[in-house]
């Protein structure tokens, strides 16, 4: 049996516009406005998430003035700002939002393979938000065994949230897999199988080859999360012991016998470490799009940067036991994830270096979203150079329980992803909205949160390498080794944290504005090259691109072709005599 | 055996690794005509629903396997409260998975024979191996239960042990996945009814098939694994 492919069948597709409002904007199965609602949710949450961090940083700069915070509370604040941002934040955005968004337009596709399995796939993951919020207002709370979730201690007595909390973070946790697995195979095969004419692999923008590693590495990564939920949920549930050891509570012998806290702490970072390029991928291919196209120059390496992609993806799933250095394993063990993990800079710095060489002689323009770009390298590097020493089991071993992990974590997973996050927005939302933001007020997001976040993360170092411990409530209690100035620096610390919280509210505010009051956007006000500002209607209207598909002819980096009238070609222009096709680097063979 | 799985693990990654560099060596800067590389479309001739469908194997795949480490790690890394010795204690096999065993294969096979017999487009028969490949699934099913009942009054039950305990979890995520299937089956069986001819259904017939076939091997592995620990 030979299949059409889809692009050839076109002519034979009847769009079907919704035209109810409960079509069109709640039980919608267009890709643009599923992206809107996984958008908005993940932002949405990740408010809360930030609320918490806010909360965590008053009650640690100002120990004795909020008495609100008590220390249960400040665990469970730990877990869920965690759990929040790097799952149901980072996670959803970059895939379920931005995912949603770009794979139909950058590939030159009507809408998602599976379409109603899109739409499903929004609202179980809208399910897996409301299982989690849940748990703030259930007997006893939300846990707060850390966003790890180590057994024993998760189900444990005397862990906040050891009932009813961790059972709710499991079934969320079980419900936001399915909701991504569902959306995972329709971004994977609408990659492979709905790209219009011309568009060959190796014409796909970065921003379409991140999203699609990243979602193979979710898809295989995830089900270890599913099997550790699983376990974990019966032993705390029904008595087994798939994780939890014999122990005594209370004086008591507890019900369980044998399990192997190991057992979870390897599942649960077969998927974790994935994890962390399952969020840097799509930043990384986003931030290779806005650099390009605002610095007007040919992605330095294209091919070199799929490959490292790719490279990257496939090494993440042989590093993960470099997070359990300190959990004890075989020397040999060990040595062998330290050095995948060392490997593994190679292709991240390779990406590294080709950024800053699309910026070598670039006519940079310094929009907005350029700052966030550049913005994201500076953090990216500070945060990966901290990897380096961390990936070391000598070096891990006394830094693994102080600051100087947190602050290698927000540095290279927590700004940098948000600062992609942030610089892609405000790329493309003259495109999603149809208006323009205000620059003004755009530029000063940045500079306030560039800064504060070093204000924030840059002392924090410091502090690990002073061996200020992390995970602790209050210092008060005579820890001799840590000096008094230790204080200081953590108040200065809670000021940055809440000025870079409320500087936030810029960015919602000119979000918001813009929408109604934002001047009318150019159809392709960056003078971008790929298929997505090429559509006849902005905002693009359902079926995207008219009455027909867009035809590729070019890659996606024709930026300041030598003879071209414009320091732009659109991948859908043909060549002709005065158009050419471009060269890397900028030179004519 | 690790060594094995390593040996396949590296075998597997070199034939991937070549497939990707013949596919991924193009140089798209340079390409100056090519108004639409006829290339592409070679693995656009696939059917989406089939792409998706072997994505989700490998969703499966992936799932099963992190079992069956954890089954084999908690086999040799957990201790009894008491002594240093495994709290392992291995369960008697029911003799009703042999017979779930064989309902699960003739279900496969009358699967296999429907697709069989929609590229045939011969309806009828379609229709009728389908509906027994799914009676058969079902049987297979009702049988799970009954193992569970049989594992449940066997003198050796207790939550505590690990072997109870993965025997009824891989058996439920197993039976769950072919619940799921099931569900599908039943759909199809209800398209076929209303207005379907053998041909327009012979791809979802060859998905189903496809399916039924890897849970065919996935419980294929499961079973061997009860049997040998």
């Amino acid at each position: 049996m030979v299949a059409v492919p889809i692009a050839d069948r076109d002519t034979e597709h009847v769009l079907h516009e919704p035209h109810s409002f409960v079509t069109k904007y709640i039980w919608s199965q267009d890709h643009k406005v599923i992206a809107i609602q996984y958008g908005v949710t993940a932002i949405a949450i990740g408010l809360v998430a930030l609320v918490l961090s806010v909360l965590m940083r008053l009650q640690l700069g100002f120990p004795h003035a909020f008495s609100l915070i008590a220390p249960h509370d400040y665990y469970q604040y730990i877990t869920m700002h965690g759990m929040i941002m790097v799952i149901y934040l980072l996670t959803a955005l970059f895939l379920g939002g931005f995912g949603n968004y770009l794979i139909p337009l950058m590939c030159g596709a009507r809408d998602m393979v599976f379409p109603y399995m899109n739409m499903l796939s929004y609202w179980v993951y809208l399910l897996a938000v409301l299982v989690l919020v849940a748990g703030f207002f259930i007997p006893g709370g939300p846990t707060g065994a850390g966003w790890t979730l180590y057994p024993p201690q998760a189900i444990s007595a005397g862990t906040p949230g050891a009932s009813w909390g961790i059972l709710c973070m499991l079934a969320s946790l079980a419900i936001f897999i399915v909701a991504f697995t569902m959306g995972g195979l329709n971004y994977v095969t609408t990659i492979l199988q709905a790209r219009c004419r011309g568009m060959t692999l190796m014409r796909m923008p970065l921003s379409v080859w991140g999203i699609f590693m990243a979602t193979v590495l979710g898809l295989l990564a995830f089900p270890a999360l599913f099997v550790s939920a699983i376990m974990m949920g019966l032993d705390a549930l029904v008595g087994t012991s798939f994780f939890m050891p014999a122990m005594s509570s209370m004086g008591q012998p507890a019900v369980h016998n044998g399990g192997s806290p190991l057992l979870f702490q390897h599942l649960f970072w077969f998927f974790g470490h994935p994890e962390v390029y399952i969020v840097a991928l799509p930043a990384f291919g986003i931030v290779s799009d806005l650099l390009s196209t605002h610095a007007r120059r040919n992605i330095f390496g294209y091919r070199m940067m799929v490959w490292a992609i790719l490279a990257i993806g496939c090494l993440s799933f042989v590093v993960w036991a470099h997070h359990m250095y300190v959990s004890g394993m075989n020397p040999y063990f060990g040595f062998f994830f330290a050095v995948t993990t060392l490997i593994i800079a190679v292709p991240t710095a390779i990406k590294v270096y080709n950024w800053v060489l699309t910026l070598w002689h670039g006519d940079i323009h310094l929009t907005v979203p350029m700052l966030f770009a550049i913005g994201f390298i500076f953090t990216f590097v500070n945060g990966g150079l901290t990897g380096l020493f961390l990936g070391n089991v000598t070096v891990d071993v006394p830094l693994s329980a102080t600051y100087f992990v947190v602050a290698h974590f927000h540095m290279v997973m927590g700004v940098s992803p948000i600062l992609v996050v942030f610089g892609a927005i405000y790329h493309w939302y003259p495109k999603i909205t149809g208006r323009m933001f205000n620059e003004t007020l755009g530029k000063v997001h940045f500079w306030l949160t560039f800064l504060g976040t070093y204000a924030i993360y840059l002392p924090m170092h410091y502090l690990g390498i002073l061996g200020v411990p992390r995970r602790y409530y209050a210092y008060s209690n005579g820890i001799d080794f840590i000096p008094r100035s230790v204080q200081e620096v953590n108040a200065a610390i809670t000021i940055s944290a809440v000025f870079v919280a409320i500087v936030q509210l810029v960015f919602l505010f000119n979000v918001i504005w813009s929408l109604f009051k934002g001047p009318k956007a150019d159809p392709n006000p960056w003078h971008a090259t790929t298929l997505e500002w090429q559509t006849p209607d902005t905002p693009p209207k359902h079926g995207n691109w008219g009455p027909t598909l867009p035809v590729v002819y070019r890659w996606a980096y024709d930026y300041s072709v030598p003879g071209a009238p414009q320091d732009f070609i659109p991948q859908n222009v043909p060549p002709d005599d005065r158009i050419p096709a471009g060269r890397e680097h900028g030179l004519k063979s | 055996m690790s060594l094995g799985i390593a040996f396949g693990a590296v075998i597997a990654g070199i034939v991937v690794w070549a497939m990707l560099v013949r596919k991924l060596s193009g140089r798209p800067w340079e390409t100056n005509s090519a108004v639409v590389e006829l290339g592409t479309y070679r693995q656009s001739e696939i059917p989406a629903a089939k792409i998706g469908l072997w994505t989700f194997l490998a969703v499966i795949t992936s799932l099963f396997g992190l079992f069956i480490s954890a089954y084999y790690m908690r086999m040799t890394h957990g201790h009894s409260a008491l002594d240093s010795h495994t709290d392992w204690s291995s369960i008697p096999k029911p003799t009703v998975l042999w017979l779930n065993t064989a309902f699960l294969m003739g279900s496969s096979v009358a699967m296999q024979w429907a697709r069989h017999a929609a590229s045939q487009g011969n309806t009828r028969v379609m229709r009728s191996s389908l509906a027994i490949g799914g009676l058969l699934t079902l049987a297979f099913l009702l049988g799970q239960l009954a193992a569970w009942s049989q594992v449940h009054d066997s003198l050796c039950f207790s939550l505590r042990n690990p072997a109870v305990a993965f025997f009824y979890v891989l058996t439920a995520v197993h039976g769950a996945h072919l619940l799921g299937g099931i569900f599908v089956w039943g759909r199809t069986l209800q398209r076929i009814g209303n207005q379907r001819t053998a041909l327009e259904s012979r791809l979802t017939v060859e998905l189903c098939s496809v399916y039924w076939h890897y849970l065919l091997l996935v419980w294929l592995v499961l079973f061997g694994l009860l049997l040998s620990t």
